[in-house]
Parts: C-alpha cells; structure tokens; sequence
C-alpha cells in the first residue's frame, strides 16, 4: 500500500469539500490528511489530499475524482517531482530544567518557540512529513500535551532543462 | 423586467423544450405550482407518490432520449424521490429532478418538512445544486440540463428554497454554459482508435460487447455497420436490448447471469472483447477471474472512470459511443467469417433459451412470447419490473429496436417499470406499451393506477402472478434448501377488482389458451388495463450462473 498525495483544484463553494471526501469514504479509503485553501484565483481552491491504498483503487478515486462537476483538476503528485510542506503546532510539558534542551532542539529543527508558560512550551515546526515526525520523535520524552497538524500542502517543482 | 423566482422556473424549462413535467405538490412549492397552474404549453402529470414521479420522468427519458423532469416538495417529497433518481443514476438515465427547500434563512433549523437533500443524493447524482439567489436560478437550470443530457448522462437535482421561488430577478436564460470542471470528451484518440482496428485486424475469436451507452448515445445503426463490416458477433446487455437486433445473424444475446449459452460461451472462449458503452457488472461478469481470461480487451467508453474499474483494459478509448464507433468503422479492415463464427452459430443451435411448454398452466414465458408476437408489428415499448419478470422479458421478447426496453438494470428497482411505462406513453403517445410486472413488483407502485386513469393513458401491465416475489423464491429454491422465508405472497389483492377500483380494466388469465385473446383485447382497450396472468407457481428463470461462479457455468434450461 502506497502513500499518495492528490492535488486537486476545485471549485471555490459550498458542497465541494463534502463531495470530494464523499468518493473517499464511500470506498472505505481513509484520508491520512486533507487541507484546503484559495489559490491565487480566488474562485479555485486547492485540495492536497494524502490517502493509502493500491494503485489500482487510487486510480479510481482519481478518475471519480476527475468526473465531479465542481474539480477542475486532480494531480496524481506522487508520481512527479513535488515540494511539500507540513505545519506543526506542538505543545510541550516543560521544568525549568529542560528549556534549554527544547530550545536547543528546537534549534535544530530550524523552528520557533511561539508560546511559552511556566510549565510549557509551544513550538511551530514547518517541513516534510519526515523532519515532523522526527520532532516529534524527539520532543516526546519531555511529554506531549497536544499537537496541531496542518497536513500536506503541495505543488509541483518548475521542471527544468 | 423582474419575474418571480416560480415564473423563471417556468420559462426556464419551456426554453429547455420540456413538454412534460412529472411531480407532486406539497407546501414550500407551491409557488411554482401556482405558476403552473396558467402554464398551457407545459403538461403537468400528477403522480400519486414522488417515487413513481421520478421513475416516471426517468421512463419518459429512455423512450424518448429527451431529459426527464420531475418536481416534488421538501423533506418526505424530496426523499421519496430518492430511489427514482438512484435509478436513474445507476443506468445513466438524463433526468432533472427539482425540489422545493424551506426558506434559506431556516435551512439547517430541522425545520418543518426540511430534509438535507443535496447531502441526500450527492452520491446519487452525477451533480446537484442549492439554489440560494433567485439570481442563479435560471443559470442554475441551464446547466442542470446541460451536464444531465451530455457526456455520460445522469441525473442532477435542483434544490430551491421558497424564497428564492418568491423572490423577483430579471430573467435571461443563459445561451453559454462554461462549466470549467466538466468538459466531457466525446471524440476518441484517433491513435487508440487505430489500436482497436488492429486488435481486431489479429484477432481470431473476436467478440463485440454493447452495453447501454447504444442506446444513450443513438448508436444502433453504428453497431451494426461495425458489426456486419467485421462479421463480429455481438452480445447486448440488458440496457442494450434492442440496440442490435435481436434476430440478427450475428447477434448473441444478452450475456451474464441469464445471459444465453451462446454470449457467455464467446465471452470465455474469445480472444478479443470490443465493449462499447458497457461496465463489466457483476451480473455480467461472473467470477471476475474466470472472466474472458484469453481476451485482450478494448473498451470504447464516455466515462474514463468506466474504464477499468472492474476488468483491466488494454486498449482504452475514451469517447461518446456513437462517435468513437463512426472512428472505428472508418479505419477498420473488413473482416471475414471464420472457423469462430461458425463456432458461436453452433452454441446458438445448441442452445436456444427454452421451457417445457403447458396446455394445462400458463408459463410465464409463454406470456411474453405473446406479447411479442401481438405487438411486433407495431410500434412498442416494454418495461419490466425487476425479478423473474424481468429477466423473461429480457429473454423471450426480441427486442430490435432501441429505445423499446426500460428496465431498471443497475439498481434493480422494483415498482418501476409500471411509472417508466406512464412516462414512456406520455413520450410516445402512439406506441403500445406494456409493464411486464411481477405479483409483488407491481404493488410497489400500484397507486400509479390513479395517474394512468386521470391521464387516460392506454398503459398495460401484464403481471405474471406466481403468488411468490419469483427470484428469491428461485434462489432459496436453487441455493437455500427451498426454505422459502418471507418470499410467499399469496396474500394479495384481487386485481382485477384493483383495476377496477381505480376505474382501469382488470382481466384475469387462468387458461393458456386466452393468453393471447386477452393481450388483444388489452392493446385494443383505451385507457389502462391490468392482465392479472396466473401463472405456474415455481417456474424457474433458466439458465443461470449462480452468484460469484464463471458464466461458463451455466445451470438448468441447457436443451
């Protein structure tokens, strides 16, 4: 079973989010994560939508996909050459004692200290989904209280020469 | 000037060309129908339940090849529509479905007779729409009609809030449509069309499958120039029937779970399958892995989803059936008969579908071997309820027309065929029309009778009554140690006296020696009349592929 990340830019109203995810649950197929926002037309959105399942099923869904009124588009991103980008929230049981460990974690990570109480901290990571869980990965010892996760955000690269 | 929402409503659909509108009135659409009420050019059929409204707009569609329009109130109007459209959805049926909504301001309130329908039937339709301005309503219809009757055709619901039908708008009815996620491609790759030819230039045992995108893309004559040019046998679906006829010396039947001998056998045995306008369904199919394991097969198909969904493909065409076939007969070598066809043309002999005839207890194929025989010079429309009836009628009438079968095939819906039949009379109001109906089938929708009266149409229904719902019975006959759970329908009106009732006809055929009398008689009644036909209790449908088995298994009827 394969990860396969689906782009897909759709009309900008009502009913579309519910007919998209409709085609998913409808076959039993999980979402792993979805986000959804305007593009640059702000008629159009854009879906990225990360789900598991054979190729044969996702090229299904893809072409039910394709046939929905409201989809202008759908991008199989897998099999292309793509950025990606995931936002994390994580918040973080602090003592005195381990700030500076975070922090210097945090460092690393190339990521930021948004909030910050006597006994947390919270932390705002962007990256792949592989650099969030391996912050996350390490950050637990320390105890997780709560995590936000934007999902995948995608567009493929400009290919060139 | 400003017209009301109800009067947009209304011009909209007369630019449409919408002669006929099936529905049922209820309170937030009242307006329209108020509207309706000075309307001359549109006819107005009241059904006596939403259902049949739908499956009557879905019947007038199929006879006629135009979109079915059907209109019902909000909440218990709007769900009753439900299976209607789900059955239009299934067979790829253009019907427009309107329903009336509670105020926009009240939606979401769990207001009075309030019901979600778009979330409802977005499953169930290939688009729908909640009408929130009275300024989209009139483009809103447009491109209802439009993504309805093009591409792979399909059912689309409008859902339209009292104010917005009481609300005032300048009216332009639309001229263009630009629709920028639905852009349906009816021309095949001309590269991939030439892949077909050559497949067809190398087979050896090449078999054409014709599914109902014949009928829906008017594709008959095309089959059968590609047929003939070819000399390729071609097996019909259910929903083909009558898209090649039935008597031609290449044609093979319907194929499938009571499909002839002779289609499934060249379905198995074939080196080469040519499906146009069809899905490989399961009733067709049979075991999936046994099915047409030597094949190479090319599918020509409207709908790229259709497309090796269920059986892999190696030459996809993507196009309108029509079209892509005009492509194929265009580039494609003649073909000759060969070993193969002399093969398919013994299995024919072989294996004609037959029963044990009676002088004693009328045999329910035997009724539609009549019915054929009365109204085959005529022109004719047949639907079918959805059991044993159906598939008789699928089997002993010959069909050789299109548009001259209704039948719902892919959802199976019992209680249509008698409401397909008012909307195909109102369609075609010089054919003969006849539901071949089941004892049990026929009660689901029965309350038509009201409609068919008020509308003095000349439906028939002609009801194998067997005292049973037949196709379970013959599955737990055949499959469950004949315990016959809830499947025994003895228990049931007089319809004769029904008929009656209702101010029809009711005739009742207990000698097989008055089948005949009887269907003349019917034919030659105005208004509608019921044959209450009783028939031998545990006739079986034959042959069979029993569920999840190969269809070269076939079991029973095999002379």
């Amino acid at each position: 079973m394969k990860k396969h990340t689906i782009s897909a830019l759709v009309e900008n109203h009502f009913g579309v989010l519910a007919s998209v995810a409709g085609l998913f649950s409808s076959r039993g197929f999980n979402i792993k994560s979805l986000s959804v926002g305007e593009t640059e037309d702000p008629s159009i959105s854009r879906m990225t939508i990360v789900a598991k399942g054979d190729d044969r099923i996702l090229e299904q869904v893809m072409k039910q996909l394709n046939r929905l009124v409201d989809v202008i588009k759908v991008i199989d991103m897998t099999v292309q050459d793509y950025v990606d980008r995931e936002l994390l929230l994580i918040k973080v049981s602090t003592s005195k004692a381990a700030r500076s460990e975070i922090m210097e974690i945090v460092h690393v990570f190339r990521s930021r200290i948004v909030d910050i109480s006597p006994s947390t901290m919270t932390v705002e990571v962007t990256g792949t989904e592989a650099k969030i869980n391996a912050i996350i990965g390490m950050l637990r010892p320390f105890g997780i209280k709560e995590i936000a996760r934007t999902g995948k955000v995608a567009l493929l690269r400009e290919v060139k020469g | 000037m400003k017209i009301t929402g109800a009067e947009i409503f209304v011009e909209s659909l007369k630019k449409e060309g919408v002669e006929v509108l099936f529905g049922y009135p209820g309170g937030v659409i009242i307006p329209i129908f108020d509207t309706l009420y000075d309307e001359q050019k549109i006819r107005f059929v009241l059904a006596r339940h939403e259902q049949a409204a739908a499956h009557a707009a879905d019947g007038y569609a199929r006879a006629t090849g135009k979109a079915g329009v059907c209109i019902a109130t909000s909440g218990p109007g709007a769900t009753n529509l439900v299976t209607g459209i789900a059955t239009a959805y299934m067979d790829s049926v253009p019907v427009v479905a309107f329903t009336g909504q509670v105020k926009t301001t009240m939606i979401g309130s769990d207001a009075f007779q309030e019901a979600d329908i778009t979330g409802i039937t977005r499953p169930i339709t290939k688009h729908n729409y909640l009408v929130k301005d009275v300024k989209d309503l009139a483009r809103t219809i447009k491109e209802a009609f439009h993504i309805a009757t093009t591409g792979r055709p399909g059912p689309v619901l409008v859902d339209i809030p009292v104010d917005v039908t009481m609300g005032s708008a300048e009216f332009a009815y639309p001229k263009q449509i630009n629709l920028r996620g639905y852009k349906p491609n009816t021309d095949g790759h001309p590269l991939q069309i030439k892949k077909v030819a050559e497949a067809i230039r190398q087979a050896r045992r090449p078999v054409i499958y014709a599914g109902g995108g014949i009928i829906l893309s008017n594709a008959s004559e095309e089959l059968r120039t590609l047929a003939e040019k070819t000399s390729i046998p071609v097996t019909t679906t259910l929903l083909c029937l009558g898209g090649f006829p039935s008597d031609h010396p290449l044609s093979l039947g319907m194929p499938g779970m009571h499909g002839t001998q002779a289609a499934n056998l060249a379905l198995t045995e074939c080196d080469l399958i040519v499906a146009v306008g069809a899905r490989f369904d399961d009733r067709v199919t049979g075991k999936l892995d046994a099915f047409a394991p030597h094949a190479r097969i090319a599918h020509l198909d409207i709908d790229p989803a259709a497309i090796s969904k269920n059986v892999k493909v190696d030459i996809p065409v993507v196009g309108d059936a029509r079209r892509t076939m005009e492509q194929l007969i265009a580039v494609v070598e003649p073909r000759k008969r060969n070993g193969w066809n002399d093969r398919v043309d013994a299995w024919k002999q072989e294996y004609p579908p037959t029963y044990v005839p009676s002088d004693a207890v009328i045999k329910p194929q035997y009724v539609v071997e009549q019915i054929y025989e009365a109204t085959k010079n005529r022109e004719t429309v047949i639907s079918t309820e959805v059991g044993q009836n159906q598939m008789w009628a699928a089997q002993y009438y010959k069909f050789s027309r299109p548009r001259t079968l209704l039948s719902s095939g892919g959802l199976g819906t019992m209680g249509y065929g008698f409401p397909a039949a008012i909307g195909a009379q109102l369609g075609r109001p010089d054919a003969v029309v006849f539901d071949i109906a089941g004892d049990g089938s026929i009660q689901m929708n029965i309350q038509e009778l009201a409609t068919a009266v008020q509308e003095r149409l000349s439906v028939n229904i002609a009801i194998l009554n067997n005292g049973y719902l037949g196709m379970v019975r013959q599955w737990q006959d055949l499959f469950w140690n004949k315990r016959y759970s809830a499947t025994d329908i003895e228990v049931a009106p007089d319809f004769v006296k029904l008929a009656e009732a209702y101010g029809a006809k009711g005739i009742r055929v207990t000698d097989p020696g008055k089948v005949r009398e009887a269907i003349e008689e019917a034919i030659a009644t105005d208004g509608p009349v019921i044959l209450d036909f009783v028939v031998d209790r545990e006739e079986n449908v034959f042959p069979m592929v029993p569920a999840g088995k190969p269809i070269s298994e076939m079991i029973g009827g095999l002379a």
